[in-house]
């Protein structure tokens, strides 16, 4: 019977995975449309979207340095995900995070390794603030987490933007650009794959979705914030405070996504840098989606993420097309990665 | 030759793993009321699924009025004048009566103006005709369960169905109600229609049609005269062996201790209005208390205000001396409370997670299962799992299957198997065997008084006035939210407990004496 299962199990896996490949394989199909339509090359585009991606040392690291957020982000979406809750704000708790890294990476003197850690501590927990308070509103007083966890997102991004601003107290009155004083090198995340950005970030962000994935289906708190997403009334059942649980997912989901702008404070630029996301957060929530909410999925979706945004930049760098062309791509993408009913509805179209 | 309204011949229909009809011949006539019998997952759903036109058979024809159908779908079926009434109503909670029959077939005047005294008239017509009584303009969410049902059997009417398919259509019903319910269907006849009626419920099965066919295991065993047949023999084709109707009841053993105390229990309803109006009771060790009553009088909300999950406005409950007032779900499962829900789709069940995770639902926390806060013993919960399936038959292929896959005899199984695993003290079972088939049933019962000889108090809710009177050892009776007699089922009879139901304030000296 044991095998048996297994075998089931794994024909699942493989099924997904299989739409999930047949989805990219169509969503460049029809950008390969739109690109022809558009009036360029063809191939100009997409040689150069895997240069850019894929393309030599370089072109890899920028896509790591890329996905390294993004993982954590996705982590965040797709953990909130799993207690039911939709966290749209990873981006502010992002920005939160990254804050509280650079102010403790730049003004508490430590020894090395132990300065890095009280770093990513610091900034998980300035993230895993931002997710507490629409945790707290939501549970005790039922305001949607939707509106609430983007609504903060600005805040966290304006507030940000002011602390570092020429007037602001944290601004870095050496240059005019809005960012903070560096951080001392003992907070520094080391770079892996010199020249390029990657550094030791990507570990941190691939280690916690082990963490992630270890705590939803191995521990009894992880089963209960699910049981709590998949059904309310059979939680309060189980004798789960479904309050607890919906505000400890938004504060978990916080602290990933703080982690995600602690890791390009420590690792990346070395200081907070004024609006310096692209939207990762935002990311984010496609990346978990894409990911089908399971942890492991997220460092691949992310990855995905990540080349097109690397790969993107060389299109439009390269002269193929303009960036919008790139961006073009990067939604058709998505989009039919997160349609997978859609597919599912054409395969069974077929069978009829 | 009589001439079928509905004529399936050899139908076959395959799922992945199973053979959910193995050339199944079925044939109603006009003005017939034709039972479809069987045990959940004979195959009845899926026979007809394929009539109303929403599954496509593997082999197999069917035919309407005589006519062979190609290409049949939900849109031919509707034309043809087959109408489905399912178990769970298809209804807009938020619209009247009458908009909800005319929804999608709206009279129209003027070229541009609804009609709604049209469709009101016309729904009247049908209310009278085959008495259905109904107000066109009362609001679905208002209506009783009863009355819903009635408006669904319009709705189909309305549309212009000669074949009438109810399924599973007293489940929710009182006995006045399913009586009435017999009237109307037998007016339908009267009129020439067609009606199955899908059922697992044999009595009524013989009360109402005039034919009955049994299906087991995807495959028609026979079709038999309601006239000509008894439950017995029917009970036998269903599940293909002789089954013990009168459960044996052991005798309780004489033990004053009480387990459970609930004293003066005041709560609201989700309305805000009060749903128990000072509840009081025993239930002692070794003791099966039923609780009788006609659905919506207070049971769901006094099953979970002894669970925890709905607060107290008033009194107090304990269990073995624990007061329990005001404590959480978590406590009342700690103190030794199981709880087998009315909901089993709801509460009971979480229907994505797999069999394992849902057979520690409740003690996710205990040490056997969570070692520690950091660890989850995955190997013990496939063991305990396996055990339970093993123990209470629940039928899988294995226990990683998601909840929600298995069959509702077996989903129900599961849960009887959680909480009696539990060796609980208490044992809440609201509406332990609805929903179930014969085997099912007499299963549930079986385990319901071993629990109680084991040495469990068990409190029996159930809206099956036969179930309470052959399990319990005390039957109280609750009426608009206040026990109004506690009677020893020695002591009493149908007739009595029916008419403390429906008006309880007569018989309120019953109560005080048993104090």
């Amino acid at each position: 019977m044991k095998g048996n299962t297994s075998l089931s199990k794994g024909s699942t896996l493989l099924r997904e995975l299989g739409i999930t490949a047949l989805s990219i394989v169509l969503a460049f199909g029809i950008s390969a449309f739109i690109v022809w339509a558009a009036g360029f090359s063809v191939s100009a585009v997409f040689i150069n979207l895997w240069k850019g991606a894929f393309g030599g040392k370089l072109a890899l690291g920028s896509t790591l340095t890329k996905s390294t957020p993004i993982i954590l982000t996705s982590l965040s979406f797709l953990l909130a995900f799993r207690c039911g809750l939709f966290n749209i704000g990873a981006e502010g708790q992002l920005y939160i995070g990254a804050i509280v890294a650079a102010v403790v990476g730049a003004y508490i003197h430590l020894p090395a390794a132990l300065h890095v850690v009280v770093c990513l501590l610091a900034g998980g927990l300035g993230g895993a603030l931002w997710g507490w308070i629409p945790g707290y509103l939501k549970a005790k007083r039922g305001v949607n987490e939707f509106v609430s966890t983007m609504m903060l997102s600005y805040v966290a991004i304006g507030l940000t933007d002011y602390l570092v601003a020429p007037r602001g107290p944290l601004h870095d009155t050496k240059y005019w650009a809005n960012q903070t004083i560096r951080i001392a090198p003992t907070a520094a995340l080391p770079r892996i794959m010199k020249p390029t950005q990657v550094s030791m970030a990507l570990i941190v962000a691939v280690f916690f979705a082990l963490v992630v994935w270890y705590y939803l289906f191995r521990t009894p708190a992880g089963y209960e914030l699910r049981g709590v997403g998949l059904s309310p009334p059979a939680a309060e059942y189980g004798g789960i405070r479904i309050e607890r649980k919906l505000i400890l997912a938004l504060t978990l989901a916080g602290f990933l996504a703080g982690l995600a702008g602690t890791g390009e404070v420590l690792g990346t630029h070395f200081r907070f840098i004024g609006r310096f996301s692209p939207g990762y957060g935002w990311d984010g929530i496609a990346g978990g989606l894409i990911a089908r909410a399971h942890p492991i999925g997220a460092i691949f979706a992310a990855l995905l993420m990540g080349a097109l945004r690397a790969g993107g930049m060389q299109v439009q760098r390269s002269g193929a097309a303009p960036g919008d062309i790139a961006a073009v791509i990067q939604g058709l993408v998505i989009f039919f990665i997160i349609a997978p009913t859609l597919i599912r509805v054409l395969i069974h179209w077929r069978k009829k | 030759m009589p001439e079928f309204a509905v004529d399936m011949r050899g139908i076959v229909k395959r799922f992945p793993g199973v053979v959910a009809n193995d050339s199944v011949d079925f044939a109603v006539e006009r003005g017939e009321i034709h039972g479809l019998l069987g045990e959940n997952g004979a195959g009845k759903t899926v026979l007809m699924s394929t009539l109303y036109g929403l599954y496509r058979p593997d082999a197999g024809e069917i035919l309407i009025n005589g006519h062979p159908q190609s290409n049949y779908g939900p849109a031919t079926a509707i034309r043809l004048g087959i109408g489905m009434v399912h178990q769970h109503f298809m209804l807009v909670p938020r619209l009247s009566v009458a908009e909800n029959i005319m929804l999608g077939q709206e009279p129209i005047k003027s070229g541009i103006f609804l009609d709604r005294e049209a469709a009101i008239r016309q729904i009247q017509k049908f209310s009278n005709q085959y008495g259905l009584p109904i107000d066109p303009k009362a609001r679905v969410d208002q209506l009783p369960v009863g009355a819903q049902q009635r408006v669904e059997i319009i709705k189909a009417l309305y549309r212009g169905a000669d074949t009438l398919i109810l399924d599973e259509p007293t489940a929710v019903l009182t006995e006045q109600e399913v009586e009435h319910l017999g009237s109307a269907l037998r007016k339908l006849k009267q009129e020439g229609k067609a009606t199955i009626l899908i059922t697992h419920k044999l009595r009524e099965a013989i009360e109402i049609c005039d034919r009955i066919t049994v299906l087991r295991k995807g495959r028609v065993i026979g079709t038999v005269h309601a006239s000509e047949t008894n439950e017995r023999e029917l009970a036998e084709m269903m599940v293909g062996r002789d089954v013990v109707f009168t459960v044996r009841r052991t005798e309780a053993k004489e033990t004053p201790e009480p387990v459970l105390r609930a004293k003066e229990i005041e709560a609201e309803d989700d309305r805000g209005l009060l749903a128990l109006k000072g509840v009081s009771f025993d239930v002692r060790k070794n003791e099966i208390l039923g609780i009788a009553g006609v659905q919506g009088n207070g049971q769901a909300e006094l099953a979970e205000v002894l669970t925890g999950l709905r607060p107290i406005r008033k009194g107090s409950v304990s269990l073995g001396g624990q007061d329990l007032t005001g404590k959480t779900v978590r406590d009342f499962i700690d103190a030794g409370i199981a709880h087998i829900p009315a909901d089993r789709h709801l509460r009971g069940l979480v229907m994505n997670f797999s069999l394992r995770e849902n057979a520690i639902l409740g003690r996710q926390r205990i040490h056997q299962f969570a070692p520690s806060r950091f660890w989850q013993n995955q190997l013990e919960i496939t063991n305990y799992t396996k055990r339970i399936v093993e123990e209470f038959g629940v039928k899988t292929p294995s226990v990683y299957v998601l909840a929600q896959n298995l069959s509702g005899g077996n989903q129900q199984r599961l849960i009887v198997g959680r909480e009696f695993s539990k060796e609980p003290r208490m044992i809440i079972a609201a509406q332990p065997t609805r929903g179930l088939d014969v085997g099912g049933i007499e299963y549930v019962h079986e385990q319901l008084l071993k629990m109680r000889d084991h040495g469990a108090a068990v409190l029996l809710i159930s809206m099956d006035l036969d179930e309470v009177m052959m399990l319990s050892d005390r039957i109280a009776v609750i009426y608009n939210g206040s026990i109004v007699a506690i009677r020893d089922p020695e002591d009493t009879d149908r007739r009595e407990l029916g008419e403390l139901m429906l008006s309880g304030a007569r018989a309120q000296t019953g109560a005080e004496e048993e104090g």
